[in-house]
């Protein structure tokens, strides 16, 4: 990595990582002091951020499109809602060792399947783990058999509806429709402090960074420039004598651990998950933040899920109406006149002022993003 | 009187034609007089008695003198004339008021003449306490049974014959013999006999009983099981009633086996309709274009609120012809979705050619905005599509078996949607064109096919397609703007399981699915049914990832 972009990644990391806590910190007469609802609210999109760079990675580099990664975030975040949950202990409603939701249930036993995730070691495991196996297992199904563009696309769309539906149910014992929520402690700090949420939010920050390294580091790989290729022509891949379902595969399972981890962030900093979040609309969502951030350029995603749920949490409040009409266009909008997404908006833009000034640089600086997922 | 019905009814056990109700005399005009005298005494057993005799006369004239009785318009007239010692009994009518004194229309009681308005003061109203109430009720009620066994609509005349089976009261037994003297409908006619049968258990001898609890298992009688199973474990009853009891409702369970098979065989095949009506318009625009049309739901919700708005059309303006509103909303909901999905093909997606996984993403995004729309336009709430006469109710097919009539529709529609796309594509020359660039698009533009053409009508084909299962589901499911949502991800399964390009692939991936749903519905429920359809669905691609049919062909990308 050449050294100016050493430099930008790490000016960034410290922006998210450190000045924007240390204003949180700072006395709210403070004019430049940040609230806690916003730092809080940032560790939310930062969470985004990271799914939406795994997204990124398996849509934009590999040209597979998944529809069902809400799945995977729902995994990690029920993992640590779990664990979560269990920390609580007798301090809830209704001062019973058990969660609130299974004692309405009439559950009167710990089922076996929680009984781990008492351990934080086993759940920070989990959170690495279940949402990986899982992918791995659906992964290894779907391209071994050569399942792959739109085909792919209904598949995991069919996936999330069925998890959805599947979460939702109260035989499960993860809280049917409620969810996982009231939580009280994260490994013994008390989540209703700023201070532990501050913390967070620095983990967050920092897993992101790392994991924007990850990724950086896959797509600059000799793994990373197969997975162009891949997207490009698939066959042309398979008779150079590669195994692209392999690289598929590689790639499906790290996007479905970068999305349980940032479940894993969301679910404390957030307070409650619910099966809501895993559904057919939250998963396609997120393939929207990558698309308008601009696929195939890992900023693109960050800056992607960012702004879209910038303006979503905006919307959202402001005119509540309007917000599935805007989604809506959006989709549109972007697949027909930014299908590069704003960074590649803002690139060009770039490279329109430099050619006005006479300062381009060679032609095919940036990648086209477009000509990727055909046929 | 008790036990005078119950002597009526076993003289009818024993001369089973013998028409008891025709040969009961009418009671004597002094024996009429003296009961109406009665009713104004205090003496109960006397009132009761009196209004049993005129309830036994079973003429519509005093059984309508008797609801005036129970509803306080009975009255007796003091001053019934010069010379007259009793009070005679009159039928108030219309109140009015004369300076300070109140008047009454009074009628005579049986021939219901008008005997002038006279002053309340002079009237003394005859109570109906709640013995009376409860002596009249069942002869009121009997002639309201009456007139429904006589009702023009079999669907009435069976509800009748339900209930007094259920009632299982031995009055019934006369209506019931009254009616199969006449009865035409075999379907009314069987319930009759059960009913029949019912009452015989309840009431006759132990050998009637054997007789009509064998008679029952011979009919199928699955209402009948209740009393059949009490029946069967009663210590009274003798060993051939039980006997028979257990033998009839062994017939019974195998014969309920047998048409519960039937029905699942047949909900399966209506959701295979419904889900082929869906998936035949997007599996035709998948197969030309390659994409996916994810705005298909909105389009059907699209369809089903045309539906609705025809209807409400039709109600405000030719209410008389209501039921036939469904047929105009028929293609009306078909050119909607169409001139929708005809501005969506040629306003956006054309630009899109060839990159399925974009134009994914975008009909998505058409679809939220149409949505929204209709969220915005109708209320989020349900609306409401009533059936038109000829769709509600169902056909009655073997005994214990009804089919309900808008299944039946939806199932008859899909087959004729299927025929006439058969028909369309192997039969007309746009079918020859559609097929030809299905096949291979560059060579069709080089022979002078107008490739975008093609795509712009099939597109609005396979729309209209959408708008047409959204008119029908309206006949079977509610109507909000996320029905689209509720079969969408199914119908997607359906395309994918068939295959691309070929009908016969959807057909069968559409009986297939909806099939193994209804087939497992019962033991795992809704949900893990869809859960297990996916996993099946995941298993086959294993075997054949281009779905059931595959084109062959040497394009190593297909």
């Amino acid at each position: 990595m050449p050294t100016r972009e050493w430099i930008a990644v790490g000016f960034v990391a410290t922006i998210l990582a450190v000045v924007l806590p240390v204003l949180n910190a700072l006395p709210a007469e403070s004019p430049f002091h940040v609230s806690n609802f916003t730092l809080n609210l940032f560790g939310k999109f930062l969470a985004y951020a990271i799914l939406a760079l795994g997204l990124d990675l398996l849509w934009g580099y590999a040209g597979v499109l998944s529809l069902g990664h809400g799945v995977f975030f729902g995994l990690g975040a029920y993992a640590m809602g779990m664990h979560l949950m269990l920390e609580i202990g007798a301090r809830g409603v209704y001062q019973s060792a058990l969660p609130d939701f299974m004692v309405w249930n009439q559950v009167t036993e710990l089922p076996l399947f929680w009984k781990p995730f008492r351990s934080s070691l086993f759940t920070l495991l989990a959170v690495v783990a279940v949402p990986g196996l899982f992918g791995w297992l659906f992964g290894f199904l779907a391209f071994r058999s050569r399942v792959r563009g739109v085909y792919f696309a209904i598949i995991t769309q069919a996936l999330a509806l069925s998890a959805w539906l599947v979460f939702n149910r109260n035989e499960l014992n993860l809280g049917g429709t409620n969810g996982l929520a009231d939580f009280k402690t994260i490994f013994g700090f008390p989540l209703n402090q700023a201070a532990t949420q501050r913390g967070l939010y620095v983990v967050t920050a920092l897993t992101l960074t790392a994991s924007y390294l990850l990724c950086r580091w896959i797509t600059r790989s000799r793994a990373g420039k197969l997975l162009v290729a891949i997207r490009d022509s698939e066959t042309r891949v398979l008779f150079c004598g590669y195994a692209p379902e392999n690289y598929k595969l590689f790639v499906f399972v790290v996007s479905a651990i970068l999305a349980g981890v940032a479940g894993a962030l969301y679910a404390p900093q957030v307070g409650i998950i619910t099966p809501a979040k895993i559904g057919v609309l939250p998963s396609i969502e997120m393939v929207v933040w990558v698309a308008a951030g601009g696929r195939g350029t890992l900023v693109g995603a960050i800056v992607g899920a960012v702004s879209v749920n910038w303006l979503q949490s905006w919307l959202t409040r402001s005119y509540p109406d309007v917000w599935l009409l805007f989604l809506g266009a959006l989709f549109m909008g972007v697949v027909l006149f930014f299908p590069d997404g704003l960074v590649g908006a803002v690139n060009r833009l770039v490279e329109r002022v430099r050619t006005l000034f006479g300062l381009s640089r060679p032609a095919a600086v940036h990648a086209d993003a477009r000509g990727g997922i055909s046929r | 009187m008790r036990r005078l019905v119950l002597a009526c009814v076993i003289a009818w056990l024993a001369a089973p034609a013998a028409g008891h109700a025709q040969l009961r005399p009418p009671p004597s005009d002094a024996a009429i007089s003296r009961a109406l005298a009665d009713l104004t005494t205090e003496d109960a057993d006397r009132r009761e008695a009196a209004v049993t005799l005129l309830g036994k006369t079973g003429d519509p004239k005093w059984l309508g003198f008797l609801g005036a009785l129970r509803d306080g318009g009975v009255y007796a007239w003091k001053s019934g004339g010069p010379g007259k010692t009793v009070p005679q009994v009159v039928v108030g009518g219309a109140k009015s008021t004369r300076g300070d004194r109140e008047f009454i229309e009074i009628q005579s009681p049986y021939e219901l003449t008008p005997l002038g308005a006279v002053a309340v003061k002079d009237l003394v109203e005859v109570s109906a306490d709640r013995r009376l109430r409860l002596t009249i009720k069942p002869f009121l009620d009997a002639d309201e049974t009456r007139a429904q066994l006589s009702d023009r609509d079999p669907a009435v005349r069976r509800g009748a014959a339900l209930k007094l089976g259920n009632q299982a009261q031995a009055t019934g037994a006369i209506l019931i013999q009254e009616a199969l003297r006449t009865e035409q409908n075999g379907w009314v006619r069987h319930d009759l006999a059960e009913a029949l049968a019912l009452i015989q258990i309840a009431h006759g001898d132990p050998a009637a009983r054997s007789a009509a609890v064998r008679s029952l298992g011979e009919l199928h009688a699955w209402n009948a099981l209740p009393v059949l199973r009490q029946l069967a474990a009663h210590a009274a009853a003798s060993r051939d009633e039980r006997e028979a009891a257990v033998t009839a409702i062994r017939k019974i369970e195998r014969w309920s086996f047998l048409t519960d098979s039937i029905e699942t065989i047949f909900q399966g095949l209506s959701l295979a309709s419904i889900l082929l009506l869906m998936a035949l318009g997007l599996a035709i625009v998948f197969g030309l274009m390659g994409v996916i049309n994810m705005a298909h739901g909105e389009l059907m919700a699209l369809g089903a609120y045309a539906t609705f708005v025809v209807q409400n059309w039709f109600r405000a303006t030719w209410p008389e012809t209501f039921d036939a509103y469904f047929l105009v909303a028929l293609p009306v909901s078909f050119l909607v979705a169409a001139a929708v999905g005809l501005a969506l093909e040629r306003g956006v997606i054309r630009f899109l050619y060839g990159r399925p996984l974009e134009t994914l993403l975008l009909t998505w995004g058409a679809s939220l905005i149409i949505q929204q729309g209709l969220r915005l336009w109708f209320g989020a709430a349900n609306v409401d599509v009533s059936s038109p006469r000829w769709l509600s109710g169902g056909v009655p097919v073997m005994v214990g078996l009804q089919l309900p009539l808008n299944r039946i529709f939806i199932i008859g529609l899909a087959t004729v949607c299927v025929a006439g796309m058969y028909w369309l594509l192997f039969r007309t020359d746009a079918g020859l064109r559609i097929r030809a660039v299905t096949q291979n698009r560059g060579m069709s533009a080089c022979l002078g096919v107008r490739a975008g053409r093609v795509d712009a009508m099939t597109f609005a084909l396979g729309a209209g397609l959408a708008g047409l299962a959204g008119a029908a589901l309206t006949q079977v499911g509610n109507v909000g703007p996320s029905l689209g949502q509720n079969y969408i991800v199914d119908s997607f399964m359906v395309v994918v399981t068939g295959g691309v390009g070929k009908l016969a692939g959807t057909i069968l991936a559409a009986v297939g699915i909806g099939g193994l749903n209804k087939g497992i519905e019962p033991a795992l429920g809704a949900v893990f049914a869809k859960v297990v359809i996916l996993v099946a669905v995941i298993l086959f691609l294993q075997r054949r990832p281009a779905g059931l049919f595959a084109n062959r062909g040497r394009n190593a990308d297909t």
